[in-house]
């Protein structure tokens, strides 16, 4: 071999395929701010929607007057629910099976909600029209708290569906009740409880928040009135999904529908669902013959197009006395606002809660779920997390911390006891699912041992006894959470929206000269797919990644695909990726044996290329093969060097993660300071560990946020409060702990790569590492639950109440 | 968040300034740093019809010392206000302080003469100028008055500037060297205004306080003047009874409003807790 001849490492490196820190190839563009994004875009002739919206949370909408709206010259129309009826978009279906309004018809739900379209040829025009639009309300009584939402007199909500004893998802018991799911063995878990050593029963609450990705959601609706076709850019997760819908309900032939999702600043669930800021711009455009852009401001965003979490989670464990867990038993109050828009997938109303036995191996569980209407906005997406996941992670996690305290062990302890093991994988839990791998014990051992846990305990011991006398007036606590998340929604056995499987698809083409050009089902919203899916081609085919262009968000020409979000990219296009690249691989190797002249069973891969076995001077690299397809393709053989892969799971997949959360709490002013925080996560193959990592940096903000004071409140009379980010906590990088990140491997065993999907387990993983060192820092208090958010005024209350203050 | 029509005016000098404010009345309104107006007109919660631009008088920047006064120009940004050596030097808490107001990007356009004319409680600076006992200079159509810092304060967005005044300058006393100060602000994160915060401006002798000046930002419609509590510590050790009778002093003369920072009974203790923070810092600083 001589000098010039690149060594194995050095073929290798030169992929930059799987395993790799390969740089975000996206960024070149994003840090010099020559993203293209929605709010870019501009056509000619292009005019604005904006919303006259509702101050009032429950109100009769008595009369909608836009005459001196009209008057100013530049706006064109001002659309009322009457106008949709027209069309018969006065409401639109939802996710979760429920419809919901697109503009008032003859009331409001929640303050915010979209009561009129104003159209004008700027926004300036649009907003000053708004101000004229006279709407006349007669407010009706409130209903802000779920727990009084079944009362018998509670007010009616939903007059629509009223002698509606059966919703999408079974029997409705009163007329604020949306449905009832449930799941589990309840005979056998009330056993267990009866012959329980130990109990516990608490309601943990997991408060309202809101995804608030940095870009609001938007849209540019054109429709063409000659050639009949619609045009829709907007900000869609799942932009397939959303042709879909915008076909049936505008009647449109899907194929005259053009959708496009450009650059995305950030989802996280917030663009899952289809808005009526979305529906209004489409209908504009049908009515004018002009492209309409809708863009949300922040209140409006945070205010109205969805919510995420508000679950109220009566939670009960059932132990025997060494802490041998026995039973879980959980009800859950599901706050969904006025209309039921869940973007959950369609037979799941609560999502995959019933993933709540986490990384414990309950024998017998029972889960309930109650759905109920209240006066606030509409959603319920799942904000960085596998749907419902992260409130079913903090509702276990906070309550074996508590079972912990009740039978005074160590909750790290307690954990590993109650663990599934190893060899139990494939393991089938009480609610239903089928984990698919994992090493529990292992993963916590590591972060235990890394962090120095009984160091910590001991140093938390001596600080608890300072404190009592009086020489300290900080208290320090430990937060533990290991969490189990499903993710890859999923396989078409039980995952579907409105109708179609949740499966996921890739399409590669190989150029002749040995360049690649990919699309994708998925669309990255941040998540780096144009680097991270061009590695795993990159390692499957032999092409260096930066050979190879991924393209996403194009209905056009991308392949069918149910879009990113629930952490399902990876699993579940991830896979279809890799299965197209190995359909290319198998035609290479045919033409590399017809081009050397052997059987192609005489071939072996390597790398970059194939090779005679026993002889691997004789070999042909990708490159070559790629022309030879294009030039010369073996006889009887199709040219060309292209596949498409759909993929459909055989099994979610279960990432795992063992994080710990050390924390101080000024215990006078409420200030409570992180210490350290330590994430091992363990999302199967890595694919890019930068982009992991970074994934990891990410949502360890967001659950520091979410768990120390991030929420959407309303006041008692229904006005939301903090819709801005003056009060709604988004952390800056200086309230930003540092993070230290670490992982195991245990790859999936029924995805190609082995990869499980890592976006969101911090957020899970996270919240209740948070909240379980602010619990944990009170317990020698006689705390036993403290609820979140636990900004500062309610972590001094919690002092208080403890008798702390002196 | 889009505001409504307003005529845009760059005057160059002061007069001509207060000429356009006089001949508009109410519906004309001065424009600063922008940052709390700017706001309050994108959510229409104030239209002016006229917004009178101050940046373009160059009179009205700049920071001087004279006998023992320190006179800063209502212009002056947060950021030249952590940039001034006179300041480090005579005034080191309106460092301090300045570095506690949103961010630096903020503080490149916000002013003083902004951040102490709009009356917004949550502001930082008009707590700490009654704590300094400063004096605004307001000048209008016929000529300058001065109004202490004290008296300047009547409700929120409610004080003694007359609409076609302006605010152009603050005199600050210079405290004597080796006093110790200290300005102590809870917030939830930066940018956020305070929770509660406190400004302690002291001077010791042997071991005793010679004089004493607070002030509470936050916790009221206007900033507050512990007048009482510092009466109370002035010629104490600082002991312990002492602070203890000087916080609930300054802790009855709080009324906050219940928010997204806490509940009113939160913010007041939290009063409490800045004020003993800031007298505890400013005796270490403080010279013998």
């Amino acid at each position: 071999m001589n000098d010039m001849t690149p060594t194995r490492e050095q073929r290798e490196a030169a992929l930059e395929g799987m395993g790799c820190k390969r740089k975000r190839v996206e960024d070149v563009r994003f840090t010099q701010g020559k993203g293209q994004y929605v709010d870019d875009l501009k056509l000619p002739g292009m005019v604005f929607g904006d919303f006259v919206r509702s101050p009032y949370p429950h109100a009769k909408i008595t009369k909608i007057d836009a005459t001196e709206a009209l008057k100013i010259p530049g706006v064109i129309a001002v659309l009322t629910a009457e106008d949709l009826k027209g069309v018969n978009l006065a409401w639109m279906p939802t996710l979760a099976g429920d419809v919901q309004m697109v503009l008032a018809d003859g009331k409001v739900l929640y303050q915010n909600q979209e009561v009129a379209f104003v159209v004008a040829e700027d926004r300036y025009i649009a907003d000053d029209a708004i101000q004229l639009v006279e709407v006349e309300y007669e407010e009706l009584p409130v209903l802000v708290d779920p727990f009084k939402s079944m009362d018998p007199d509670a007010p009616v909500l939903r007059p629509d569906l009223e002698g509606k004893t059966e919703g999408a998802h079974g029997p409705r018991k009163h007329h604020n009740h949306i449905f009832n799911w449930e799941v589990g063995d309840e005979d056998e878990t009330a056993k267990a409880f009866a012959e329980a050593d130990v109990t516990i029963n608490e309601m943990i609450s997991y408060h309202r928040t809101h995804p608030s990705p940095l870009e609001t959601c938007q849209c540019v609706a054109s429709m063409d009135k000659v050639k009949g076709e619609l045009t829709v850019w907007g900000t869609f997760q799942a932009p397939h999904v959303i042709r879909t819908v915008a076909s049936l309900l505008s009647t449109i032939p899907e194929h005259k529908i053009h959708v496009i999702a450009p650059d995305i600043g950030g989802g996280f669930g917030n663009k899952v669902g289809a808005y009526p800021g979305y529906i209004c711009s489409i209908v504009a455009s049908i009515v004018t013959g002009v492209p309409v852009k809708w863009v949300e401001d922040r209140m409006e965003n945070l205010s109205t197009t969805s919510f995420a979490r508000d679950y109220h989670m009566t939670t009960e464990i059932a132990a025997k006395s060494d802490g041998t867990v026995t039973g879980l038993k959980v009800h859950v109050l599901a706050d969904h606002g006025g209309f039921d828009a869940c973007a959950d997938p369609s037979k799941w109303p609560a999502g995959f809660f019933n993933i709540v036995t986490g990384s414990y191996d309950f024998p017998a569980a029972h889960l309930s779920v109650d759905g109920v209407y209240t006066n606030k906005a509409p959603g319920g997406v799942a904000y960085r997390c596998s749907f419902r996941v992260t409130e079913a992670a903090y509702c276990i996690e906070r309550a074996m911390d508590i079972l912990a305290q009740k039978l005074d062990m160590d909750p790290a302890d307690l954990r590993m006891k109650n663990f599934v093991k190893a060899d139990q994988f494939p393991y089938q839990s009480a609610l239903g699912w089928e984990y698919d791998s994992g090493d529990y014990h292992t993963a916590m051992q590591k972060a235990m041992d890394t962090i120095g846990y009984r160091e910590l305990r001991a140093e938390q011991k001596a600080k608890q006894e300072a404190f009592k006398r009086g020489e300290t007036r900080e208290i320090m606590g430990i937060g533990v959470s290991f969490f189990t998340e499903i993710v890859g929604a999923g396989p078409s056995k039980n995952c579907d929206i409105l109708g179609v499987a949740m499966f996921d698809s890739a399409e590669i083409r190989v150029h002749p000269t040995g360049s690649v050009i990919s699309r994708m089902g998925t669309k990255s919203q941040g998540q780096g797919h144009e680097t991270t899916w061009a590695q795993i081609i990159a390692t499957e085919i032999g092409i260096p990644a930066a050979d190879i262009m991924v393209e996403e968000g194009n209905t056009d020409t991308a392949p069918y695909g149910l879009g990113t979000y629930g952490s399902r990219s990876t699993p579940v296009a991830g896979a279809a990726i890799a299965l197209a690249a190995r359909k290319i691989r198998n035609k290479a190797q045919m033409i590399a044996a017809h081009m050397l002249e052997v059987s192609e069973y005489d071939l072996e891969w390597d790398i970059d290329g194939f090779q005679v076995k026993g002889n691997p001077e004789a070999r042909k690299s990708m490159k070559e093969i790629a022309w030879a397809a294009y030039h010369a393709p073996p006889p009887n053989m199709e040219p060309g060097l292209e596949a498409v892969s759909y993929y459909d799971p055989p099994n979610m997949t279960y990432p795992f993660g063992a994080y710990f959360c050390v924390m101080d709490i000024d215990v006078d002013t409420g200030v409570a300071s992180t210490r350290r925080f330590y994430a091992l996560d363990d999302c199967g193959t890595r694919i890019n560990p930068m982009i992991i990592e970074g994934q990891v940096h990410g949502g360890l903000t967001e659950a520091f946020a979410i768990a120390m004071g991030q929420e959407i409140r309303y006041d008692e009379m229904g006005n939301v409060l903090g819709a801005s980010f003056m009060d709604f906590f988004i952390p800056t990088a200086v309230e930003t702990p540092h993070w230290e990140t670490d992982h195991t491997v245990t790859p999936s065993p029924h995805h190609p790569i082995g990869a499980k999907g890592v976006g969101e387990s911090p957020n899970v993983g996270g919240v209740p590492a948070f909240s379980n060192a602010v619990n944990d820092a009170f317990q020698f208090l006689g705390s036993t639950h403290i609820q979140m958010p636990h900004d500062s005024w309610r972590v001094w209350q919690a002092a208080k109440d403890l008798g702390a203050h002196g | 968040m889009i505001p409504g029509e307003f005529t845009y005016h760059r005057p160059s000098s002061v007069a001509e300034a207060i000429a356009i404010l006089a001949s508009h009345g109410d519906e004309a309104r001065p424009l600063s740093g922008g940052h709390s107006l700017i706001p309050m007109m994108k959510l229409r919660m104030a239209a002016p019809e006229h917004l009178v631009d101050l940046g373009g008088i160059a009179d009205l920047k700049g920071i001087s010392e004279d006998g023992g006064t320190i006179t800063i120009g209502c212009m002056t940004t947060q950021h030249e206000l952590i940039g001034s050596d006179l300041l480090a030097d005579k005034l080191p808490i309106i460092r301090e302080t300045s570095l506690l107001i949103a961010d630096p990007q903020i503080r490149y356009m916000g002013t003083l003469g902004g951040n102490v004319a709009n009356g917004d409680p949550g502001n930082d600076m008009p707590g700490l100028m009654q704590c300094l006992g400063a004096t605004y200079v307001l000048t209008g159509p016929d000529g300058d008055r001065e109004v202490a810092a004290r008296d300047f304060y009547e409700a929120a967005y409610f004080t003694a500037l007359a609409p076609e005044e302006i605010l152009t300058a603050v005199k600050i006393p210079a405290p004597p060297a080796g006093h110790g100060y200290a300005y102590e602000k809870l917030k939830r994160k930066v940018g956020d205004y305070a929770t509660a915060a406190a400004a302690v401006v002291l001077t010791m002798t042997g071991g005793t306080v010679a004089s004493c000046s607070i002030a509470l930002t936050n916790v009221a419609d206007t900033p507050l003047h512990a007048a009482d509590a510092s009466d109370i510590l002035t010629g104490s050790t600082l002991d312990a009874s002492t602070i203890a009778s000087a916080v609930a002093a300054a802790e009855a003369i709080t009324d906050p409003a219940s928010d997204g920072r806490g509940p009113a009974e939160y913010r007041t203790k939290m009063a409490g807790i800045m004020m003993q923070r800031a007298l505890a810092r400013a005796a270490e600083r403080a010279s013998a």
